[in-house]
């Protein structure tokens, strides 16, 4: 009894803060407490097995597929915070309210106090009476669930596929265009010449220099071009480096390269 | 006894209360698995009461047709977004004339 006094509260509080929490991943962190508080109290119920079900199917995969979903969806789309119809909030409230109260105070009246346990059940060990029970009395059942677990892979497969709106480029396809390319218009149909090659940096917004030392932009994304980042000046942080030391080290004229 | 059965009450009167207050689908979605969470813990918080092992196993199955769920539903909050750019239950309104 004491896991239970000690988890009630915390489930109750994660639970209160997955309809308040104003972004959907504190809901999702929420509801991974109050499932792992779940579990807690099936073991304190005599129920392992289910314990060990409840952490690996509902914290291990159902939570992160929830958590993969919301970073597909995006962690910011919270919910707004205009009410669409007016009073809902407080209408919903003072309906859950009444509800909770009618539904505590009718099942609290017809459940009697006698606990049996599970004593005899786990007789032979939990998870023994359980597969006999689901491989016996309820194997039907058992089989149905398989049926509808493929239904529902199939299902996700179909909702998720995409249809490819343009046609699919092989290999042989885009080899064949550029040397098409290269008869036409002469482009090179090798891949494009990487970022500081023979530059004095090799950072991704230096452009290589050609053999008479003018930069090339094509070595460098459009992105970076498009955002004005391309590193222009080649009097940059070396030189400067390079004459601080010069006054103290014999500089060696013949070693590095021209700009 | 009556403990485990109110704590599941309360828990499952949050979920339906946070599935009428929230517009986020995903959350909506969230507040479901908690009902359907709470519900599992009456399962075998009566099956220890009866002595038997039964509601176990009903509450073993609930998790299966719950994790059933959440892949089907999930995936048709992805493609309901993926088309209106939107996870929101208010932005689904095509029905309305």
């Amino acid at each position: 009894m004491t896991a239970f006094w000690f988890l009630a509260p915390i489930m109750v509080i994660a639970a209160l803060g997955l309809v308040f929490a104003r972004k959907a991943v504190h809901a999702a962190l929420c509801l991974a407490v109050v499932m792992i508080s779940l579990a807690v109290l099936y073991a304190a119920q005599g129920a392992p097995f289910l314990f060990a079900v409840q952490i690996i199917v509902y914290t291990g995969a159902i939570m992160m597929l929830f958590l993969f979903v919301l970073m597909l969806v995006g962690v910011d789309s919270s919910d707004a915070v205009k009410e669409t119809i007016g009073g809902q909030r407080l209408a919903a409230g003072i309906i859950g309210l009444i509800f909770g109260i009618t539904v505590v105070l009718a099942i609290g009246q017809t459940v009697s106090g006698a606990v049996v346990g599970l004593k005899a059940a786990n007789g032979n060990g939990n998870p023994y009476g359980l597969s006999e029970l689901l491989f016996g009395k309820y194997v039907l059942a058992f089989e149905f669930t398989s049926a509808l677990l493929i239904t529902a892979a199939l299902a996700a497969m179909v909702l998720a596929h995409k249809e490819r709106l343009t046609v699919r480029h092989s290999q042989a396809d885009i080899a064949a265009r550029r040397m098409r390319e290269y008869a036409e218009s002469g482009r090179h149909p090798g891949p494009l010449p990487a970022p500081g090659v023979f530059a004095r940096h090799n950072a991704v917004d230096t452009p290589a220099l050609l053999p008479d030392g003018s930069p090339l932009e094509s070595s460098v994304s459009d992105s970076i071009v498009g955002r004005g980042q391309v590193r222009q000046g080649f009097e940059d942080d070396i030189d400067r480096l390079v004459e601080q030391v010069g006054d103290e080290q014999p500089r060696d004229e013949s070693f590095g390269g021209e700009k | 006894m009556n403990e485990y059965i109110t704590l599941s009450l309360i828990l499952f009167t949050i979920g339906s209360v946070g599935v009428l207050v929230r517009r986020n689908a995903i959350v909506v979605f969230m507040c479901i698995e908690l009902m359907l969470n709470a519900t599992n813990l009456a399962f075998v918080s009566f099956s220890r009461q009866n002595g038997n092992l039964d509601g176990q196993v009903a509450a073993f199955f609930v998790m299966v047709v719950a994790a059933a769920e959440v892949v089907v539903g999930l995936s048709i909050i992805v493609s309901i977004y993926r088309a209106r750019r939107s996870a929101s239950v208010d932005e689904a309104s095509l029905l309305k004339s």
